[in-house]
């Protein structure tokens, strides 16, 4: 008995691991020479991408900026391959603003800048440290944007106070109200005109929620809500032109007019793909919702929808938008172009919405809709507080998805005669200047789209990392 | 399984039963699709009572307790908690749910809620109550279970005992007047066990009503006054555990016993 019993009275110390597992040569061993095959596809990866970069590091080296049209260009080079940047140079406004006029650019980086300051309390809540100096260095950059496009002093007070406003946190809660008044600032901004036309738009909405905070006890919910909507639209329909003729005629608050036909490039791009994000995002829960409703006209109403939208393409829709569209309507009814293509990139976007949020509820499993329930809360309530949240948050990945491709997809709208940088590219190659450019256009386009594009998927990646609760 | 997990001895002195009725189930049956899951249950349940529920599985024990707060829906019969009767008013839902408490066999706690924010969520958003008071109430209920000290913590940093006591604590932070538990510790370890039965002894020491399904025969023993044995979506046999156990009249509860109790 005695022999086999054994008691350690000394612990072994701790050694560090071999030098053939750590290290540079433990990661290589691992990653890239760990068997025959292996070895094989290293060798034959580096080969490639030596003879890529051998191939296109010369006519990088060889940039030539200051040109303005391919022959002056060529004349530079003096034979040799090398790429022609100075198409970028020369039309970069145009690419950016495309026809918008330009002593009026300050507008849209004005919208711009502001649609940060807008969606940063939506996206950073609260504002972690990094976030702060990145911040700050984005305000100077804002305030540089505004300054070279020449822009008037008072916007850059007005921007440079709404991103310092983010920084002081009992303001910064605040700055959601700021959020929500956005879209219209971006409208004014961008079209111009009179502000009342604007303001008197958003008034129907504070009708309408007055109204239903002064119905909601009285009536109950749903009559109030249906009054107030029924008012809202009224004003819309019937008083608010008049008042804001008639406001416009005692205090005049003008910006030029810019008409949508002016609109193109980047800014073209991200108006089309913001509102896409913004009013896709509330459309697709409510389709998905509905999808998942007793209710068999709902149900019917949002399958036929989602089904149908994800079967035809976008530029089928965006040539309804902007053909078709002007036979349903009254004659004599303006509808501006870029807002008909909007509302169909919305409705596109918010169909592949709606199934990627059905994923994420689908996967959710019956026991929190049950715990919800046997705590008495109702279906608004369990859907606001248990369901979404986690529905949402486990759809991330699908939804930042659908945000990338319905931005990338905004370059579609070449198609039906909108200017956007693609649409723009085509144009200049067209010119006598530039003709016969390719590569140095597109690449620049690509280059762009990619920044947005990466910027969007590594705040996903953030924005998952963050609401990770351990589980 | 046969003996309580726990050595705790049970203070009977506050466990009286009242003549209020606090639950009524006549002639209550239910079917999923044409299976006819529970079949003329009648069962009248008084303030105060602990109630065992035991049966084979498959015999329907879920789906009674369930139907008491509505998460399934019986066909016929009557069913009267609090003297409201369940129908598809949703207002008579709504009330008995924020009067009836349940516990579910995996938690179903909240995961992207901190513990404190998963026991304060019905109370503010339900019973309208102000944060800071829900606050405190959530806490008096975490520091009853033994864990306030995880108030900040996810569900998913906790064990699974711990996460069953926070579910305990969840429900009574709604003050409910019944209690329903549906096998609250067989997705436990043996020494979780421990743990949340405890916490149920507690509440049952309070005077709280009781319905509990479990396989715990040692906690039926202790705390209940009552058990229902069920099988094949009828109750087959109730009596006090003592006779229960010890004097078993029918056949199917014999074998049962000798299944659950024997080797
Ligand atoms: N949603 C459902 N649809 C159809 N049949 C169901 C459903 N839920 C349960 N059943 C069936 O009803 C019967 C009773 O189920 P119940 O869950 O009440 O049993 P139980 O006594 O709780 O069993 P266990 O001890 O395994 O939990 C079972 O035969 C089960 O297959
Ligand atoms: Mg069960």
């Amino acid at each position: 008995m005695s022999e086999q019993s054994y008691v350690r009275d000394e612990m072994l110390p701790e050694l560090p691991p071999p030098a053939t597992e750590v290290g540079v040569i433990g990661w290589m061993r691992e990653n890239l020479f760990s068997g025959w095959l292996n070895t094989i596809l290293t060798l034959a990866g580096i080969v490639i991408v030596y003879f890529a970069v051998a191939a296109a590091l010369p006519w990088f080296l060889n940039s030539v900026w200051n040109a303005n049209s391919l022959s002056e260009c060529r004349e530079i080079l003096e034979g040799e391959a090398g790429a022609c940047w100075g198409v970028i140079r020369d039309r970069f406004n145009q690419l950016m603003f495309g026809f918008y006029p330009h002593e009026e650019q300050w507008r849209p980086v004005l919208a711009f800048v502001l649609l940060f300051v807008a969606i940063a309390p939506i996206l950073f809540n609260p504002m972690p440290l990094e976030m702060k100096i990145a911040w700050g260095g984005f305000i100077i950059f804002g305030l540089w944007l505004l300054w070279i496009t020449g822009a008037p002093i008072l916007a850059h007070l007005a921007f440079l106070v709404a991103g310092l406003a983010l920084y002081y946190e009992p303001w910064a809660r605040k700055m959601l109200f700021f959020s929500a008044l956005y879209p219209f600032i971006m409208v004014w901004l961008m079209w111009g005109g009179s502000a009342w036309y604007v303001i008197s738009a958003l008034l129907g909405f504070v009708i309408g929620y007055l109204i239903y905070r002064l119905l909601e006890p009285i009536m109950g919910f749903l009559i109030a809500v249906i009054v107030s909507v029924l008012v809202a639209i009224g004003w819309w329909f019937f008083l608010a032109a008049p008042f804001a003729a008639w406001m416009a005629g005692i205090i005049p608050l003008e910006l030029t007019p810019v008409e949508s036909r002016k609109f193109g490039g980047l800014m073209l791009s991200v108006m089309l793909g913001v509102t896409g994000i913004v009013g896709s995002l509330p459309l697709g829960i409510v389709l998905a919702l509905a999808r998942q409703s007793d209710l068999l006209i709902v149900k019917t109403i949002s399958v036929g929808f989602i089904e149908f939208i994800r079967g035809v393409p976008l530029i089928t829709l965006l040539f309804v938008a902007s053909t078709l569209l002007n036979i349903f309507l009254p004659p004599g009814t303006e509808f501006d172009i870029i807002l008909r293509v909007m509302i169909m990139v919305t409705l596109f976007a918010s169909a592949y919405m709606a199934e990627v949020i059905r994923g994420g509820l689908a996967a959710l499993p019956r026991g929190q809709y049950e715990a919800a329930d046997a705590l008495g809360l109702d279906y608004w309530k369990a859907q606001r507080l248990i369901i979404m949240p986690q529905a949402l948050k486990i759809s991330i990945p699908g939804i930042v998805s659908t945000f990338i491709g319905l931005f990338k997809d905004t370059t579609l709208v070449s198609i039906i005669g909108l200017l956007d940088m693609l649409g723009l590219a085509n144009a200049i190659r067209a010119t006598t200047a530039w003709n016969g450019i390719i590569w140095e256009l597109y690449i620049f386009i690509a280059f762009v789209f990619f920044i947005f594009c990466f910027a969007m998927s590594r705040y996903s990646m953030y924005l998952e990392r963050k609401l990770q609760t351990g589980h | 399984m046969s003996e309580l997990a726990t050595e705790r001895q049970v203070d009977r002195s506050k466990m009286r039963v009242s003549d209020e009725v606090a639950i009524d189930i006549v002639n209550m049956n239910k079917w999923y699709g044409s299976f006819h899951v529970l079949r003329d249950i009648n069962l009248t349940v008084n303030r105060g009572e602990r109630i065992v529920i035991a049966g084979p599985s498959g015999s329907g024990k879920s789906t009674l307790i369930r139907c008491i707060n509505r998460l399934e829906e019986h066909q016929k019969g009557q069913i009267i908690v609090d003297g409201t009767e369940l129908s598809s008013d949703l207002k008579n839902i709504d009330k008995i749910r924020r009067e009836v408490g349940m516990v579910f066999q995996h938690f179903n706690l909240f995961p992207h809620l901190t513990i404190l924010e998963n026991c304060t969520l019905a109370p503010i958003w339900v019973r309208k109550m102000p944060r800071k008071e829900a606050e405190e109430i959530a806490m008096h209920f975490l520091r009853k279970v033994k864990i306030p000290e995880q108030a900040d913590k996810y569900p998913g940093q906790l064990s699974g005992g711990q996460q069953q006591r926070v579910a305990i604590a969840r429900s009574l932070c709604m003050k409910p007047r019944i209690m329903l538990f549906d096998e609250p510790t067989s997705a436990l370890d043996p020494e979780m066990i421990k743990e949340v039965l405890d916490t149920m002894i507690e509440l049952a020491e309070e005077g709280m009503t009781m319905l509990v399904v479990t396989h715990e025969m040692g906690f039926a023993r202790k705390v209940a006054n009552r058990v229902i044995f069920m099988d094949q979506g009828q109750i087959v046999e109730q009596n006090e555990p003592e006779e229960f156990f010890n004097n078993p009249k029918s056949e199917r509860t014999k074998l049962f016993l000798s299944q659950i109790l024997g080797h």
